[in-house]
């Protein structure tokens, strides 16, 4: 345990979780966590299925109020904001935390464009005079509207989905539907992005291309981003930071090497008694990773 | 049941008719019947001197179970594949129930009562509702039959149907650009057309005043998915703001439709306020209560609203201050001296019809361009998904209440302008079968569609009233077609839905693989 | 007078009573809902015909001279219950089955114009007038007897039909909660209410359940309706709509989705009714019950027994 990376302090960070507790009646989901974030850093949390991960996100992002904790975010204008106190759209109106979903969460009836739109509501309602002035087609909303147009463009070169902006969203291919939700979820102009599993479901080419477009929001966007991941490809070449829950405890904190070595980690994914509960492909692809180091990796 | 069809479907194949199956299945459907007409057909209550008594109608209960029993047998022929025979003895039976219910309406339209009698006494019936019920599921079987002869199958997968639907919906759409603007030049002719006689036209403003309140209740239900069953309510605060207005304070239309609207509003936002946290059926339920409230305290608010007696003489609306009455008072002139014009009661009419047109179309125009809006946006996004909308930023208490308070002010309209049209308001005029009627235009015209709210008024309002000579059937109809509309096309009848910008332009290299057939 | 206990207790009778026919009713809603998830808003017209079925019967019984009352009660409750269910089968099959799987909306409009349409063809078939029947049962049980300050008697009785009514509620309902939890058609109904494909999947007939769920529920309607007649003595065609919208309102009270809570919504709302006539004003009662309604929704959303539901994102 004295190996352990020293956790971020709290002053440095984007994202500072203390002491994070939610109980559901008598279930504990998650017990005394704390963890950093940094800025212009991906920062992965995993762990088991059932260790409470979505839950992290979802105290995070206002759908549940924590049982006890303190969930500081320093944004660059705002100052430091306590994000358990806030209403859930708040949290993505005023403190920049976008986030996208397990299962995908789009406007699946409206077109890959609007999507892309709404997004840019609370910026459009302003523009448009809280539509009072935009119901008389003023220039100031049409010049608003047109800018929020080139945003979406902007995001639907990144994600190759141009050709298909006017498609019904519900009519796109899996991996361009969760594309295109991360795509989403950066017109709001985050400083945090939180993306629960991006990779479930996506082929390999696809994964890649995941990868690809994860460190280019955090290269060029320069915003930190906090990933729930599974695929341990995806984990290991992209983040920068790890953090490992289990049955709703923190057991393991530090960068990709650290974790990967560290032996409450694999005693987690690998102990003895859990084994038939853990799914092949992880424990084969932990395994891998743990016995070959970093060129064990198959990048296809 | 299953397994029979499951046999039945074997024999099928091996191209023969599984006799015994086809009789358990239409025996089945005839003890249905049976159970069903039984009591309520087969025993009748009447008054008689000293006391009720019950009388019998034992042969109308024997014709619906030899009607289950053989329309079962057609639908059964139909569906193994023999539509020959189900034309063949079909046809000429439904070219005669036609005739005679065509004879029927006629001579009871034309006011010849003796001549519709002896039509009926004709019938082994004894009721004429029973030969409809007859003539509708007939002419439905035939008309299954003949398609089946022509298409060699009888079924439609449902995908079919309804990719087949949206398409004709998304060309009506297309071509709702000229439509539309032929439709208005249409609707502003339309006083003047030579056909057009008062009894039509009143039709009409009935017709457009519904148009209005669909058109201001799919704000609510079709962009913004909430489910409103008391629209009544709002359309009743402000038919009541105005007759209370202009019977107490004598206050004119003009001022007085406003602050309908207002009061409207603010009763949408007060009562969306506690319970749009509600989902679903919730929702429903509850603003149905509200309605329910709203005419329960009408009725008993005496003082205010007079109660069951309701309010009469609610001032007309004027033309810009010229008043449509026949003698104006001494010293004031009204519409027919100021223009000059002979004096007919129909100017009224023709007054009130251009009124309600206008404001229809504003809240037409309205609808169309805050969908093009943030808010409007954010309408349809909250049906879509709430949960993401609140992960976007947007407010999701804010938005629905705009949409609450926006849809009940045009409802609150719509009432001011059925006030003074009437001259005369009560409670019996906001029940909820008006809520219904609306929420069942904007459904069955499809969700969110200007164009299906025109075509379902028109079918659901227009026609109903144009047959009320069969007045006692017209609930009962009314009923029937809601149902069967929905089931033949749940979406609606013109539902598809048209983006609200786009990133290409219409028909541009992207657009041709785009939707309906992707994945 | 209104201050007494007598008082009290007179009107707790009527509220249970009462609470009795929006029970039954209630249960049908929720049998419903849990199941397919949808407002079977038709279902008070089903209460409404088991009414009128239950009145040709006691009408028709009298009139031919039959008078036991056991026998007429017995036939009237084997008649309602045989035919009632049937018209809920047919609802089913004919307006509800082919939607299955479309938008919410599109269902609740098939109910709705169901409703429309039942209310209609029994206004045709007969008449828009208020039916009134003779008291089938007279008599009953004195619980306390006072004296009002004029100096008159004021009686607190239980008749022998509040008796008997009471008594029909609870074995109904003690029968149909042993149908839900120990049965293997229980069972199946609980299948699909979890996950309808599922259900399928492991063999559930899910078309055959769900049929015989709406015939459950339209069984309990019809006694309803039965209770009705013999407590109020007059029917007309539109009862259906008032008594489905307080049952509805009752089921959602107690917690949609919830037998118990159905039973629970239905006696609130009866008493609730009773008591807000007894010591205020009559014509306010169905605001009353509304507004309760409003306010148990605002403060807990999935009613008073049912499962609070944890936003699943």
């Amino acid at each position: 345990m004295s190996a352990q990376a020293a956790p971020l302090a709290a002053e440095q960070a984007l994202l500072s979780v203390e002491h994070l507790t939610m109980r559901f009646g008598g279930l504990v989901a998650i017990d005394d966590v704390s963890f950093a974030a940094r800025d212009r850093e991906i920062t992965a949390i995993i762990g088991p299925n059932g260790a409470g991960k979505t839950t992290v996100f979802n105290c995070l992002t206002g759908f549940y109020k924590p049982t006890v904790g303190r969930l500081g975010l320093s944004h660059p204008q705002k100052g430091v904001m306590l994000l358990e106190q806030m209403e859930g759209f708040r949290i993505a109106q005023q403190a920049g935390v976008a986030r996208t979903f397990q299962n995908i969460r789009l406007f699946a009836k409206m077109t890959v464009l609007e999507n892309l739109i709404v997004a840019q509501h609370n910026h459009l309602m302003r523009a448009s005079g809280y539509t009072v002035l935009g119901l008389f087609g003023l220039g100031v909303y049409r010049h608003a509207e047109k800018d929020a147009v080139d945003k979406a463009r902007y995001w639907l070169d990144r994600i190759h989905l141009t050709d298909k902006a006017d498609w019904d969203a519900g009519n796109l291919p899996y991996g361009d539907q969760r594309r295109l939700e991360i795509a989403r979820a950066m017109c709001i102009d985050p400083i945090l992005l939180c993306l629960d599993e991006p990779a479930a479901g996506l082929n390999p080419r696809e994964s890649h291309e995941l990868n690809e477009l994860l460190q280019f929001i955090r290269d060029e966007h320069k915003i930190g981003v906090l990933l729930i991941e599974h695929d341990m490809s995806v984990v290991m070449e992209i983040s920068d930071h790890i953090i490992v829950l289990d049955y709703g405890r923190k057991i393991s904190d530090g960068d990709p090497d650290f974790v990967r070595n560290d032996p409450n980690v694999i005693r987690a994914y690998l102990g003895e008694e859990e084994e038939e509960e853990l799914p092949p492909e992880v424990a084969q692809d932990l395994s891998s990773r743990t016995d070959g180091g970093p060129e064990g990796r198959d990048d296809s | 049941m299953a397994e029979i069809t499951a046999n039945s479907r074997l024999a099928a194949a091996k191209g023969r008719l599984d006799t015994v199956a086809m009789l358990k299945e239409a025996g089945l459907t005839a003890l249905v019947m049976f159970a069903l007409t039984v009591g309520l057909v087969g025993f009748e209550v009447r008054d008689i001197p000293g006391g009720l008594a019950l009388f019998t109608r034992f042969d109308d209960v024997a014709v619906a179970v030899l009607l289950g029993f053989f329309g079962r047998m057609a639908l059964f022929l139909l569906r193994e594949g023999h539509p020959r025979p189900v034309a063949i003895i079909g046809g000429p039976l439904v070219l005669l129930l036609v005739l005679v219910l065509a004879a029927d309406v006629w001579f009871t339209g034309a006011g010849d009562v003796a001549a519709s009698e002896s039509i009926r006494s004709w019938l082994p019936f004894n009721s004429i509702i029973v030969v409809w019920v007859i003539a509708i599921i007939s002419v439905f079987i035939a008309a299954r039959a003949i398609l089946a002869i022509r298409r060699a199958s009888s079924t439609v997968t449902v995908e079919e149907r309804e990719a087949r639907a949206d398409h004709v919906a998304a060309q009506v759409q297309k071509i709702g650009r000229y439509v539309g603007p032929a439709l208005l030049a249409f609707a502003l002719l339309y006083p003047f057309l030579p056909f057009v006689n008062r009894q039509l036209l009143d039709i009409s403003v009935l017709v457009v005043t519904y148009m209005m309140l669909g058109w201001g209740l799919n704000i609510v239900v079709g962009l913004a998915g909430l489910l409103d069953l008391g629209y009544v309510a709002f359309y009743a605060v402000g038919a009541y703001s105005y007759a209370l207005l202009g019977t107490k304070l004598d206050m004119s239309f003009w001022v007085c439709l406003p602050f309908a609207g207002f009061m409207a509003a603010t009763a949408g936002v007060i009562l969306g306020f506690p319970v749009l946290r509600l989902r679903g059926d919730y929702l429903a339920i509850v603003t149905l209560g509200f309605g329910e409230m709203i005419r329960v305290i009408l009725l008993n608010w005496y003082d205010v609203t007079r109660g069951p007696d309701g309010i009469s003489n609610i001032p007309r609306p004027s033309f810009f201050g010229l008043p449509f009455t026949r003698r104006p008072p001494e010293g004031t002139e009204s519409f027919h001296t100021f223009f000059g014009l002979e004096y007919t009661p129909v100017d009224r009419l023709i007054f009130l019809y251009y009124l309600i047109l206008a404001m229809a179309m504003i809240t037409n125009l309205f609808t169309m361009r805050i969908r093009k809006l943030p808010v409007g946006r954010a309408w349809e996004a909250l049906r879509e998904d709430e949960t993401a909308c609140r992960s976007l930023g947007v407010n999701p208490t804010n938005t629905k209440l705009t949409a609450f308070g926006i849809g009940a002010m045009f409802g609150g309209f719509a009432g001011s302008f059925f006030a003074t049209r009437q001259g005369f308001i009560s409670p019996e005029s906001f029940t909820f079968i008006e809520s219904a009627v609306i929420l069942a235009i904007v459904v069955l015209g499809g969700f969110g569609s200007q164009l299906g709210v025109i075509v379902a008024a028109i079918l659901l309002i227009g026609l109903p009233e144009f047959f009320r000579e069969l007045q006692q059937y017209r609930m009962l109809a009314f009923g029937a077609a809601m149902v069967l509309i929905m089931v033949w096309r749940p979406a609606g009848l013109l539902a598809h839905r048209e983006p609200t910008i786009r990133l290409h332009p219409r028909s541009g290299p992207a657009d041709k693989t785009a939707p309906q057939s992707a994945e | 007078m209104e201050g007494s206990i007598h008082y009290f207790v007179d009107q707790t009778i009527n509220g249970l009573t009462l609470g009795a026919i929006y029970g039954l009713i209630a249960i049908g809603y929720t049998l419903v809902y849990g199941i397919i998830g949808m407002i079977n808003f038709a279902h008070g017209e089903i209460f409404m015909i088991g009414s009128f079925l239950a009145f040709f019967v006691f009408l028709g019984l009298g009139l031919s001279g039959i008078t036991w009352v056991p026998l007429a009660i017995l036939c009237a409750l084997v008649v309602t219950m045989m035919l009632t269910p049937v018209y809920g089968w047919t609802l089913e099959r004919v307006a509800y089955r082919p939607l299955r799987g479309s938008p919410r909306l599109a269902a609740l409009i098939t109910a709705i114009g169901m409703s429309i349409f039942l209310q209609n063809y029994v206004q045709l078939l007969q008449g828009a007038r208020p039916r009134p029947l003779q008291p089938v049962i007279s008599g009953g049980i004195e619980l306390m007897r006072t004296v009002t300050p004029d100096g008159s008697p004021y009686v607190v009785g239980l008749s022998y039909l509040q008796l008997l009514i009471i008594v029909l509620t609870v074995a109904l309902m003690t029968v149909f909660t042993l149908v839900i939890t120990r049965t293997p058609l229980g069972r199946a109904q609980r299948a699909c209410e979890q996950d309808r494909d599922m259900a399928a999947l492991i063999g559930v007939n899910v078309d055959r359940t769900i049929s015989l769920t709406f015939v459950m529920g339209a069984a309990l309607a019809s006694v309803a309706g039965l209770i009705f007649v013999m407590n109020y003595g007059v029917i007309d065609f539109f009862i259906g709509f008032l008594a489905g919208i307080k049952a509805f309102t009752a089921a959602v009270l107690g917690g949609i989705g919830s037998l118990p809570g159905a039973m629970l919504g239905g006696l609130l709302i009866g008493l609730i009714e009773a008591f807000w006539s007894g010591y205020f004003t009559v014509e306010y009662k169905d605001v009353a019950a509304f507004s309760i309604l409003v306010l148990v929704l605002i403060f807990r959303p999935t009613g008073l027994l049912g499962k609070p539901d944890i936003e699943k994102v």
